[in-house]
This record gives C-alpha cells, structure tokens and sequence, in this order.
C-alpha cells in the first residue's frame, strides 16, 4: 500500500514519543536523583537522555582533557607549601603542537646558574588545541588537563593567556577530579613526593617520599563536598555516589598498586586528622580550590 | 572577575549601569527587565556552522543537551531572523567576507558569539596564511568560549554568559548598548580579498606601511627587529 | 563494471620493467633513498598514463600532488599515485619533475578526471601549470592572492622558524601575540609599495563569467529569459559547512554546477611541513572532525610505514585501533544518514535519534582518550593508553553527576545491543519511506566506469556497484582475519549510498562483534611498541599511507629528509576528491536535489578545503 512507508516511520517517532512519558511518569518527583540519572545516561534508557544543565551537569570522565594546568604541593604541605611542581624542563613547550606554551626558566639569583623552577609559564588558551601532549609527556607529572570546562568570558585579551597564578593548582585539586590516574602516577613515582623532591630527600637521609596526606585513592574530600552542594537531598546524593564508588572500586585498586603509606598505619599523617574509610583526611580542611565559581547556589 | 573569567554572581550585583536619567523611572526599568527578560530567553541563532565547532554547536542542539531549554532552538537560515551568530570554527580570510556581510544582515539587537580557540584568537590554525586570528578582529563579540572545541556543556554556559550580558542591558537613552542609544549604527565595513584580506579600516596604516616600500614583516622579522634596539 | 583484461604481468616490479622497456627514454627509476616508484620524463606523461591506464589496468588515479625539493635539487616535483581498481594491489607511484621558475606539467584530466581538483590544488599552492587543463584557477585560495603559499619560500605574516619547536618558547618565553608584531594586528603580509588606493578586486560578475557559467544576469538588465545563476553558500543551512556552489539553471533543472570551495583552507599542510611528527596527530583529528580516529589511524600507519622495523605495533594496540576506527565508522554513517534526511527536509528527527546513538559512542570516546571529538588516540607504534577499566567520573563542578560503568560490559552492550537497534530504527524509519524513495531513487546517479574515472572513494564508489574496499583491497592492521562482505549497491543513486552506509554500519557491527572476544583475550598485554621520546627522528624517504576512512581512501603523502618534521605533508582527502564528479551528478535535475546530491556524498569541509 502506498504511504505504508511513511506510516512505519511516523509509528518509530510516535514510539519514542510515548516512552519519553512513560519515562517522564515513572520518575516523577524523582528527576533529579543521581540514580535516575544515571539511569536515564545509560545504554539501556529508550526515552528522555536530556542532561537539564546548568541544573544537572555531565560529569567528564577521569582522562578528560581540557585546557593544561600546572601542579603545586599543597598549600597547607608541613615541607614544601606551594612549591611548584614544574622544573621547567622545557618538554611540554616543546611538543606542544601549536606551540601555545611559553617558559621563562628560573635562575638562582646568587649565581646565575639555571635552576629547575619556571619563572613565569603561560599558555595562550586561545592557541592550546587541548591535545593533552603536554601532560602526556611531562617527566614529573607536572602538568595536567584541567576538566573545567566553564571558562567562557567577556572579553580575551587578559583572560585568554594564563600564566603562572592562573595556572596552579594544588596536587590535591588533581587527585580530587582524577584520583584512579593519579594513584597510577604516584604508585610510578614510587611515593607522594615530586621525583626530585624524592631524590634530595633520599640525599638528606630521609624517607624518599612521605606518605601522601591524600595519598590513599579515590580522594574522598573533593568531590563529597560537591556532591553536597547538589541543591536538592545532599543525604540522598551523597550515599548514591559513595555506593557506586564502593561498588566500583575493586577493579581500579587492582589496577593500581596502592601507595605504601596507604597500608602503613593507624597514626595520622599530620595530627588532628580523622580517618574515614581507608583514608585520612583533614577535618578542617579547605576545600575550596575544587569549588569553582558557577551557577548555582 | 579575577582572570576575567565569568563569576555570574558578579552580574546581579546591585550597581548594574542604569542611566542617570533612568534611575527615578521605574516603569522603563521593569519595563527593561521585563524586556530584557524575554529576550534573553527566545535567542535565536543563525543556522551557521564553520569548522569542528560546528559539530559540537549541533550536538549541543540535538536531544543530549537541548538547546530547546533555553528557547534557542529555533535556528534561522537567514540572518535577518536571528539574534545571535554563533561563530562557531575557525576563520579564514576568504569566510570572513560572507561572515561580516552576514553580520551586518542582522536586525539589532545582535549579538556575536566565539565559539572555540579558532574563532576567539586563531586557535591552533593561527600560524596559518589564510586564517584569521581571531574574529574580533573584524567583527563585535560578546562572549568568548575558549575549548577546541568547547563540548557542548561549555558552549551551554557560554550561552546563559550571554543571557546574563543581555539581561544587564538597558532600554534607556544613552544605554550601554549602541542599539538603544538612538540613531542608526554604523555598518561593519566588508573586507576587501585582495594580495592578502584587506581591511578597509586600515587604509591609511596600509598607505603608510605602503611608503616603506618592503612586505609586511614576518613575526620572525619584527622579533628581530625589536631584540635589536635592546642589544644596541 | 570493467571487463577490463588485464595484462599478463601484474605484479608491479614486473609492470615497471615492462613500462621502462615501453618507454626507454622518458621513464627512469627514482633511485633516491627510500623512494619508490619512477620518475617520467614531463613531455611524455601523458603517453605513458594512458599506457599504464589502458594496458596495465591502473584505472584508478588516487592521489596527486607536488612537492618543493627547494634546496635539495631546487625542483618541484608532481607524484602520483595510480592503483587498480576494484582488484586492488599497492600503487603504482610516478612522478614528473619541472623547474621551479617556469613550472609547467602537461595535465592528466583528459585521461583521469579525477585529477581536475588535485591539479588546481597543485596549481593554486605550489604555482605549476598543468597544460592542458580545461580550467586551471585557485580552487582553495581566491584569485589575487599574492603567491604560492606552499612553496618552501613562502613565509606567512605569524612565520617564525622553518620547523617547531620555536625558539622563543623556551627557556626565555615571554608570551606574545603574533598580532602584536603585524603593523595591521593582522594575520596579514602585503606585497612591497602595495596600497588600496589603485587595487581593483575580483567582482562578482567577474568571478561568474570566471565559473564559465555563461550568464551574468547581474550585468545583464535585458535578460529576459529563464535562464539563471544560483549560488548555494558559503552560508547556507544544507552545504554541510562553507561550501559554496554556482548552478546554472535553465528554468529548475541544473545545467551546470560549479563547486567553490577554500572556506575552510586553514593551511593544514603547511602547517604539517612545520609540525613535528607526533604533533601531527592531533592536526589529522581537525581534518574530517567527526572520524578523528580514523584519521589518527591513516597518519599512524603512514609514519610506521615509513619508520620500518623501528617500531612495531603490539597485537592489542591493532585490536584497539579497529574497535576504534569501526566504531568511528558507526558515527559517521549516523552522522551522514542523519544531516542526508535533513537535507531532504525531513528536518531534525532522523538527525536527532542518529546524534542520540553517536553520543553513546562518544562517550567510550572521552573516556577512553580524552575527548569527544578530537581524540588524539593512536600513537607511532600503538595508541595512547589502555581502554579504562571503568567508565567513571569524578564531581568537580556544582551540580555534576558522576557515572560509573565497567567499560567492557559497556561496549558489550553497545555492540550487541544498542548499536543494532538503532540502525535496525533508522531502517525502520527511512528505508521504506514514500517520500525518501521518491526524492532519491534515481537522482544523483553515478555509473561504476564514471565513479572510477573520477577517483570517487569510499561508500561513493561502492554504492556504484565497485566492490573496493582498501580494508580488503589493501589490507592493513588486523582486517585480514576478521570476517566482513565489502558492501555495494547497484544504481549508484542517492537511495543506494543512503543504504549502503546502513549496511556498513551493520558490517562494522559484526566486526566489532569479533572485536570483542579479542579485546578480552589481550588484557594486560601492551600497547604501544613505538618509541617513548617526544620527538621522533624518521627515516629519510618518501611513504604513501591509506586506510579506508568512513568517506573513502584517506592518504597521506609524506615526504621525510631524516629529520624531526615532515618535508612534505599531503593529505588525500576523500570529501575533497569526491566533490569531482558532484557537477556530473547533479546535471539534468532539479535545484531542489542538489543539496541532497551533496548530502549523499557525505563531505565534511575540515578535509575537503584542509
């Protein structure tokens, strides 16, 4: 028959229209729990996929790259507060592919001599292709691929080159937004600590690398808070993520050989810290540098 | 705004620019919001795809995040229908002709927004000789989205960027936008394809650069030029 | 089909003894190093391309192209690539050297039209010209441009070194913007004394009589009949990007159509010459944007070729790159029958249930290398990491909602599960349609022997009845032991090409069924048997690299003189190489096709302009 065609198209469309409702109707009132979500992202969903945004957000996979960042011990580190990962070897401006990365390397104000420190790094985001070669090829683990997308700005000429202050980041912020691949880089460290920092300290007579304070993965603080500011059930929210992390984590421990300093013990790694779960964490901690600004109260 | 980047809390702080001769009359200014309100949320872009960007732009339409959330699903075909263009790729010299024309095609209130590396500075094609870096070099742009590309959740918060731009503005006479400051605007004058792209807002630096007598200096050139005062 | 007969000797080495006895003066080996191939005398080029096409059965002239040896026998140089087609085989590769001064090459369109678009490429970057050629003018760049950028002598406004890394990065890099050292902020370089003042650029009714479309109504007020110039683009909803077409019209139906394309030429291979050779790879994901995996896998595979024994690339790594390149293959078929529908006005449904399904895959995508679109996966001797063990995401922003799969349960049910049903839905939606049989059988047409001619690649070529395919034809990686049919379709119309690339999708459906097994089979073995430097050294010498992209033959042409950067990078593009014939297929129907003409060849414009 003529137009019987048509008519079987016309019923796929109207059977997608129908179990987008029948979706709609068995998740009412709960559109925006974590598991109807994750649900609703999943291979098995047949109706509604929409991700609402500004109110829900697809979280980005760990390997997700965006623009580079640099790493810096963490600010509150007892050693080395702040200091900066970076030795300012000159590899990632060098593989850069469209060459967005610019090095000052630091000199030792006494004898001139070169010293592994970067005196001013910028990347012009505005050329950065977010091509990841940069963190790929790092030596010290240095610099990484941001996952924060929400960068959109008014205007570019200051806001589109990012130099050094811009480009810090606490190791911890790193170890929060990629924890299976940062377990993965410290276990091939062999410790915490940035591979020179190891080598002097093994120099000085002193245990290579400290236990991490954030040293045992998945690094629990970060993104617990974040799940918190979820507007609606923070109760609800939370749990959901921490069942599905339990549930996930066997296979990417296995994978990656946990720290030694995750084993070693019950005494703090710096006083006053709780232990929750496998891990201690600073109870008063500031987490901040994982909260960005957005939308969103 | 540290780092210029977008605290969108920032925008719905209390000294928002209201025209002096605005601030005793409060019905123009519900009437602004009331105004702006409604237009920030039924933007529509032109139908207008460049390069990679594109791609995400349509991705960012189709079902997964829905544009339709934010009443800007109605891509227009044709600029005289459309509010915001959407650059959404690189630039080069032979696309910037049409795109400047297109630009000036659209009705006011318009808006431009610079999807990705390529469209806000060059992006990783920037070295090359038919691109343009950056397409505020010829055209207004509102909000830029850095990424290459931005994934379609970036462009997404580019885009209620733009709502919150739109909602600051003003109806009054002198506003912070040309378009309601009384009296025509001007047109963005069309490049011209010549040797290179020319732009007809530099002919008189070109007459001059022109009297040297010698091509346009290579970036390696300039670099050794100015290293060469310092070493003197 | 070709009931060609072909000659006794087939394999090459004996073709080209053959060809040198043929011709004992004008055809010489390239004895170069790491060359292959022979070098023709100019003047009897076109002599012996009819022989090797007539008698050798090398039908089939893929790629085309110049290289500047500036510096290394200051002579620019035209390669070719010639293969046989459908019975496959490696190329035939010659090539025909001119001066740099007064370079001039007698053209092969009269014998391979195919090579129409490539010669005016040649033409446009490079400045030789093709005697004979009936329309020898830019195709990428616009007529007036000073010079030819591709010749190593020419420097754009941003130049900084002849090769990256550049010096000012590192260790004294303080940022600047090229603009900032152009008197014009510009990305712009006049000629010496150049001023507006006596400049008259190219009008648009010169640019139409250009076209040699024959009418200029616009200069024309006593124009009174229906005969008329359409343009199509550059903006303009269905071209797929900025694409732009003249059609000349006699009332609806097209009589002539003229492609113009270069609005997307962002000197990709300049660029190329001056990258390094891994910073190619995330330049080749630009090229057709939505199969950057494939892309990655054609460059990958050239620069193996080419650096030999020195790397070799593990078993897993090649079970990883065809899950890849297939999956990407599922993508771009959806993406293509999605935006065809879309062109036929069935506007955004069919598009939005195909871009829901691709978006499945773009996640194992992102969470696998990193990105959705631009992947950057493969690596010189295997790929970039291991698949994760779970795909999961970690909360970073306010409002994230984190996911948690294992990776191989989810590819496990997007292959035997998700992915079918969706291509059996589009089947169930398009295929049988009233409207879509009327708007497409029958429109479009290209015969096998004209597909060939044109050098049509990919499901262009198959849907004329031409089973080649290089994954069978010339196979690379671990195609050999997988099981799949080469799809073809006989009518080469615009309803074939939709429903081959339904059919592919479901080939490539069955081969990552095979995949599967495979990939569990290798778990934990490596996956990358290249060197770990950042910055590779390749062997002098020239590769020809091709894999069968979603859009046709993908090629890359690199020339090596042993250090750190390609001296000569060119891309085959098949978007590019494909338009060919578009103006052939579109004669004889009506305005209102041609969109959908353009639709079922499946362009994307990154590759097509590069």
């Amino acid at each position: 028959m003529y137009g019987s065609g048509i008519l079987k198209g016309l019923g796929v469309t109207f059977r997608h229209l129908i179990t987008t409702f029948i979706d709609d109707i068995q998740w009412l009132g709960r559109k925006r729990d974590v598991d109807v979500f994750q649900q609703k992202q999943s291979l098995a969903n047949r109706g509604l996929v929409t991700v609402e945004y500004p109110d829900e957000k697809l979280a980005v996979p760990e390997r997700f790259r965006f623009t580079p960042f640099l790493i810096t011990y963490n600010q509150d580190d007892p050693d080395y507060p702040g200091k900066d990962w970076c030795t300012s070897c000159g590899i990632c401006a060098k593989v850069c592919p469209p060459q967005c990365i610019w090095i000052v390397r630091g000199t030792d104000p006494k004898t001139g001599r070169p010293k592994p420190e970067p005196e001013q790094f910028y990347i012009d985001i505005d050329i950065c292709m977010n091509c990841g070669y940069c963190a790929e090829y790092c030596p010290f683990d240095a610099i990484k691929m941001d996952h924060n997308y929400e960068l959109a700005s008014y205007e570019r000429t200051s806001a589109h080159i990012h130099d050094k202050a811009r480009l810090s980041r606490e190791i911890r912020y790193w170890q929060s937004i990629a924890p299976t691949i940062a377990a993965e880089e410290e276990a091939a460290r062999g410790g915490y600590d940035h591979t020179d920092v190891q080598k002097a300290r093994k120099k000085a007579g002193l245990e290579p690398s400290r236990p991490g304070p954030y040293a045992a993965k998945p690094a629990e603080p970060e993104p617990a808070p974040a799940a918190v500011a979820v507007a609606e059930p923070p109760a609800a929210a939370a749990p959901q993520i921490e069942a599905s992390k339990t549930e996930s984590a066997p296979a990417p421990k296995a994978e990656a050989t946990p720290p030694a300093s995750a084993a070693d013990g019950e005494t703090p790694p710096h006083p006053g810290w709780v232990k929750r779960g496998k891990r201690w964490i600073d109870p008063n901690a500031k987490v901040e540098p994982v909260r960005r600004k957005g939308k969103g109260e | 705004m540290s780092n210029g980047e977008i605290n969108l809390r920032d925008l719905q702080h209390p000294d928002i620019p209201v025209p002096e001769e605005m601030q005793s009359n409060i019905a123009v200014t519900s009437l602004s919001s009331l105004y702006n309100w409604a237009r920030s949320r039924s933007i529509w872009p032109m139908l207008f795809g460049l390069a990679c960007c594109a791609i995400e732009m349509i991705a960012t339409a189709a079902s997964r995040f829905d544009l339709a959330r934010f009443g800007m699903e109605v891509m227009r075909a044709s600029p005289r229908q459309a509010d915001l263009m959407i650059v959404s790729g690189t630039v080069t010299k032979k696309m910037v002709v049409p795109i400047v024309r297109l630009y000036n095609q659209m009705p006011e209130p318009k808006y431009v927004l610079a999807m990705g590396a390529c469209a806000s500075g060059g992006g990783p094609f920037k070295e090359g000789y038919n691109v343009v870096s950056g397409i505020d070099k010829y055209i207004p742009v509102d909000v830029y989205v850095p990424g290459c590309p931005p994934t379609p959740q970036a462009l997404l918060y580019g885009l209620i960027a733009l709502q919150k731009k739109i909602e600051r503005q003003s109806l009054g006479v002198g506003a912070s936008v040309p378009w309601y400051g009384g009296g025509p605007s001007e047109e963005v004058p069309i490049p011209i394809l010549g040797p290179d792209i020319i732009d007809p807002r530099h002919a008189e630096l070109l007459r001059k650069e022109a009297q040297k007598n010698r091509p346009t200096p290579t970036v390696s050139e300039a670099l050794a030029e100015s290293a060469q005062p310092e070493s003197a | 089909m070709t009931d060609q007969v072909l000659p006794q000797v087939t394999d090459l080495p004996s073709t080209i003894a053959a060809l040198k006895e043929r011709f004992p003066n004008a055809v010489k080996d390239d004895t170069r190093n790491g060359y292959e191939g022979v070098i023709v005398d100019a003047a009897s080029l076109p002599d012996f391309a009819r022989v090797i096409r007539d008698e050798y059965g090398f039908n089939y002239l893929s790629s085309l192209t110049a290289v500047d040896y500036l510096g290394h026998g200051d002579h620019l140089e035209v390669v070719y690539h010639a293969f046989r087609v459908p019975s496959g085989g490696k190329p035939l590769v010659f090539k025909a050297q001119t001066d740099r001064q007064d370079a001039v090459i007698p053209s092969l369109v009269s014998i391979y039209p195919g090579a129409d678009f490539q010669e005016r490429e040649a033409y446009d970057l490079y400045g030789i010209h093709f005697a004979g050629h009936p329309n020898l003018k830019r195709i990428l760049l616009w007529e007036g441009f000073e010079g030819h950028p591709m010749r190593k002598d020419y420097h754009e406004a941003y130049y900084e070194q002849e090769t990256k890394p550049f010096d000012t990065r590192w260790p004294g890099g303080h940022v600047f913007r090229g603009e900032e050292y152009n008197p014009f902020g510009h990305n712009v370089r006049y000629p010496a004394g150049f001023t507006l003042d006596d400049y008259k650029p190219q009008s648009e009714a010169d640019f139409q009589q250009s076209m040699a479309l024959g009418v200029d109504i616009m200069g024309d007020p006593a124009f009174r009949t229906d005969r008329l110039v359409v343009n199509l683009g550059p903006h303009h909803p269905s071209t797929h990007g900025v694409f732009r077409m003249m059609v000349a019209l006699t009332g609806e139906t097209i009589e002539s159509l003229e492609p113009v394309m270069g609005y997307l030429h962002r000197n990709h291979e300049k660029i190329g010459e001056r990258n390094t050779w891994y910073g190619n790879m995330p330049f080749t994901d630009r090229l057709d944007y939505i199969c950057s995996m494939c892309n990655n896998l054609a460059y990958a595979i050239t620069v193996e070729q080419m650096m030999g024994g020195q790397v070799s690339v593990p078993y897993r790594a090649e079970v990883i790159r065809v899950l890849m390149a297939e999956l990407t293959r599922i993508t771009n078929h959806l993406w293509s029958i999605g935006f065809l529908l879309n062109d036929l006005g069935a506007f955004f449904t069919p598009a939005l249930y195909a871009i829901q399904t691709r978006e499945y895959i773009l996640d194992f995508f992102e969470a696998t290398a990193g990105s959705r679109m631009m992947c950057n996966y493969m690596r010189i001797g295997g790929v970039f990491k291991d698949l994760p063990q779970r795909i999961r995401s970690e909360a970073a922003l306010i409002n994230d909602r984190v996911r948690d799969m294992d990776t191989l349960e989810y590819l496990e049910q997007l292959i035997n599960d998700r992915l079918p049903r969706s291509i059996d839905e589009l089947d169930e939606l398009l295929s049988e349609s009233e409207i879509i049989k009327s708007r497409c059988i029958g429109v479009g047409l290209l015969p096998a022997e004209m597909a060939i001619a044109y050098s049509a690649s990919g499901p262009l070529l198959r849907a004329s009845g031409v089973p080649y395919d290089i994954r069978r034809a010339n196979p690379y990686s671990i195609y050999p032991e997988l099981e799949f049919d080469i799809c073809t379709r006989p009518n080469g119309d615009i309803y074939d090409r939709y429903y081959l690339r339904l059919d592919e999708m479901r080939q490539s459906v069955r081969i990552l069924k095979q995949i599967l097994p495979r990939l569990k089979d290798t778990q934990g073995q490596p996956i990358f048997g290249g060197k770990t430097s950042y910055s590779i050294k390749v062997p002098a010498g020239e590769a020809y690299g091709f894999a069968e992209n979603p859009k046709g033959e993908l090629g890359f042409y690199l020339v090596s003189m042993g250090g750190g950067n390609p001296w000569r990078y060119h891309v085959r593009a098949p978007s590019f190489i494909n338009l060919t014939p578009l103006g052939e297929m579109c004669k004889g129907h009506k305005v209102a096709d041609v969109v959908a003409v353009l639709g079922s060849i499946d362009i994307v414009l990154g590759e097509t302009d590069r």
